[in-house]
């Protein structure tokens, strides 16, 4: 789960990390209240979880309370534009009035997970202001890495040395220390798999303020904060997580592509070889579709109500290897989905093998369905009816 | 031999009165694993349908039973305790087969039950074919041989498996290392078992994209194992990029985690790359043509 701006800011204040003073607001009139109230020069930014709100003309100054509400209009007025990663654009429903800050430097510091070291890794550039990825394109030689030993934890002599190694300017490496070591708790007492202040900026007047905040949180850790459960809710899902929500299903377990073959498998691996099987065959995946492990009846057929009812699929190909998923629970799945679904009945491809797979080869064959015996023999299957279909 | 685990390893079941844990307990089992008996707080004093002694701790059942294997199934919240009161109680070998155990969890179980060798979380275990069984696999699709097989998910496992067996190529451990972005066992650790094993005598690897344990095992293949007839599968090359592979894993991990760099790595190495599960018997042939 990706936090907006004020969300991330609002744990970063809780650590001790010193953000811009400022007010979240959700109307244009909210916005003015607030800079009548409080004289000054104020940025006003969308709260969206995509990137580009610059240069998409989503954060504006304004001086004054009427010119904070007419910049709140624009602003609200239409949604963050579509870019690559995000092809649906996103909806801007809240806005960020903050301090204007006197910049003199711009810094970048996150801590993430290092895979390859299994262990939380900081990442420092006296670049910021710009995407990492930018950074790491233009200056690689800027980017400093210390990856954290968890048995210890974090002592300020790591912040010390990413200070002195990246070279950030010396109005920094008092404060630093301090600031990288309450990022560091942040990630752990909150369960983030990134936190990130880009830019980490130093004000003319000496403070070192966090002018961004970007917090991805771990889904399997959220019941260890309840309060986040509120924090979900007015994050966006984009419509295929919303459908998976629905279905039951994690929301990273459901994603439509434009084909005509619709697939489900049990497993994130099997779903994408299944995927893979498909074009291996000359086919279009209509979707990406793992039921999950342990998968009962009820769960199958909501599955197959969502690849029905929500893609262009013509043919569903079904393809179950079962460990922890029984075939048989699997197989009443599918007969019942397509005995009590009022959606619209497709061809079935299913291929069932694995953990109890003579019980459920056998529920099947009773309903009058055929089972194939390969994963590819069921991906040409699929194909060639898809093709049929087409007429 | 076999790597991890054979028929002598004695191995208890943490959660082995619940559903999941019971019902693959009796699996393993029947498989013919050594399995001494398992932990659930509170029903200690009560035997398991096949007569097994249940404890109230690990350090009760590793006393009474001698036990150095554990296979957990509890839920995620208390994962990382259950591996902990393992480590804490002596046992050196933990499969962990929960899945969504928070990732900091991990992070903190690995970095510090040094010397205890976790497989998982997030995984389907392993298994040295007609020897025993610690995890959730179905052992009716594997066949005693001398195939060391390594994957990071589970039901591919199995698809990958399957074939294996069907055209004779049997296995000595297969090994479903987890699917999470921090695994107590990565290819690399398996892969340095395997070195050492004399029953394996040829390797599988099954990666999927994100991460770069795959690199990692293609150039620890290329020093180490240059003789060894290798074949690799990446899954995941008609996926959509990753929303967990953006920003800052990506700069982690450079151009890692992308199925090019994997395949890339593998050829590289030498290790051919198959299209699509099916080609890895035949690939197998090939390479242990090539070698004979």
């Amino acid at each position: 789960m990706n936090l907006m701006e004020y969300q991330g800011k609002e744990l970063f204040k809780r650590a001790g990390i010193a953000v811009p003073r400022g007010e979240h607001a959700f109307t244009p009139d909210a916005v003015g209240t607030f800079i009548e109230e409080n004289p000054g020069e104020w940025v006003v930014k969308a709260q969206v979880l995509m990137g580009g709100r610059g240069k998409a003309g989503k954060i504006k100054m304004a001086s004054d309370a009427a010119q904070g509400r007419r910049v709140a209009e624009e602003i609200l007025a239409t949604p963050m534009p579509p870019n690559r990663q995000n092809p649906q654009g996103e909806p801007i429903k809240s806005l960020l009035v903050e301090e204007k800050l006197d910049i003199a430097k711009e810094a970048y510091c996150a801590v993430a997970i290092d895979r390859a070291a299994r262990k939380p890794v900081f990442i420092v550039s006296r670049y910021g202001g710009m995407d990492i990825e930018e950074v790491s394109e233009r200056h690689p030689e800027s980017i400093e890495k210390f990856p954290v030993d968890t048995a210890i934890g974090y002592s300020p002599f790591i912040g010390r040395a990413l200070a002195f190694a990246a070279q950030l300017d010396p109005g920094y490496r008092k404060q630093f220390p301090a600031i990288a070591g309450a990022l560091y708790e942040l990630f752990f007492r909150y369960g983030a798999k990134l936190v990130e202040i880009n830019p980490l900026a130093l004000t003319s007047d000496g403070r070192v303020i966090a002018s961004d905040a970007k917090v991805e949180l771990d889904d399997d850790a959220l019941f260890k904060n309840p309060e986040f459960a509120q924090w979900h809710a007015v994050l966006p899902l984009d419509e295929d997580e919303t459908l998976a929500a629905q279905a039951g299903v994690g929301i990273r377990n459901f994603r439509r592509f434009p084909g005509d073959v619709g697939t489900m498998a049990n497993g994130a691996g099997l779903a994408m070889a299944t995927m893979d099987a498909v074009s291996n065959a000359g086919g279009q995946i209509a979707n990406f579709l793992d039921v999950g492990g342990g998968a009962n009846a009820q769960r199958v057929r909501n599955c197959y109500e969502l690849v029905v009812n929500n893609t262009g699929a013509t043919v569903f190909f079904i393809n179950i290897f079962g460990g922890i998923t029984r075939g048989d629970e699997v197989a009443r799945g599918v007969v019942e989905a397509m005995r009590e679904t009022r959606s619209r009945k497709i061809p079935l491809v299913i291929r069932l093998t694995g953990t109890n797979e003579e019980e459920g080869r056998r529920i099947l064959a009773q309903a009058g369905m055929t089972p194939v015996e390969t994963m590819d023999e069921g991906a040409s299957e699929a194909v060639r009816l898809a093709a049929e279909m087409r007429g | 031999m076999s790597i991890f685990l054979d028929k002598n390893s004695r191995v208890i079941v943490q959660g082995i009165t619940g559903a999941e844990g019971s019902y693959h307990a009796d699996r393993m089992v029947k498989y013919g694993t050594n399995l001494v008996g398992g932990v659930t707080p509170g029903k200690g004093g009560q035997t398991t349908p096949h007569g097994l002694p249940v404890f109230d701790t690990v350090k009760e059942a590793v006393e009474a039973t001698g036990a150095t294997h554990t296979c957990i199934f509890v839920p995620p919240p208390f994962a990382a305790d259950a591996l902990y009161e393992a480590y804490e109680a002596g046992i050196t070998f933990a499969v962990c087969i929960t899945e969504g155990v928070p990732v900091h969890d991990t992070l903190k179980v690995v970095g510090t039950t040094i010397g205890m060798r976790i497989i998982g979380p997030n995984c389907p275990g392993l298994i040295s074919p007609g020897k025993a069984l610690v995890g959730i696999m179905p052992g009716h699709i594997f066949k005693e041989g001398r195939v060391g097989v390594m994957s990071r998910s589970g039901t591919l496992t199995y698809e990958v498996v399957d074939l294996l067996t069907r055209e004779g190529f049997g296995q000595s451990t297969c090994v479903g290392v987890g699917g999470d972005p921090i695994i107590g066992t990565t290819f690399v650790e398996c892969l340095r078992e395997f070195k050492n094993d004399p029953q394996t005598g040829a390797l599988v690897l099954c990666g999927e994209i994100g991460g770069s344990d795959e690199e990692d095992a293609a150039a620890f293949i290329a020093e180490h194992l240059p003789e060894m007839p290798v074949v690799a599968f990446v899954g995941g090359r008609n996926a959509p990029p990753g929303k967990s592979l953006g920003h800052a894993g990506a700069i982690i991990s450079g151009n890692f985690g992308t199925p090019q760099s994997k395949i890339a790595a593998f050829q590289a190495a030498g290790v051919p790359v198959a299209d699509r599960p099916s080609d890895i018997p035949r690939l197998l042939a090939e390479r242990l043509a090539v070698r004979a």
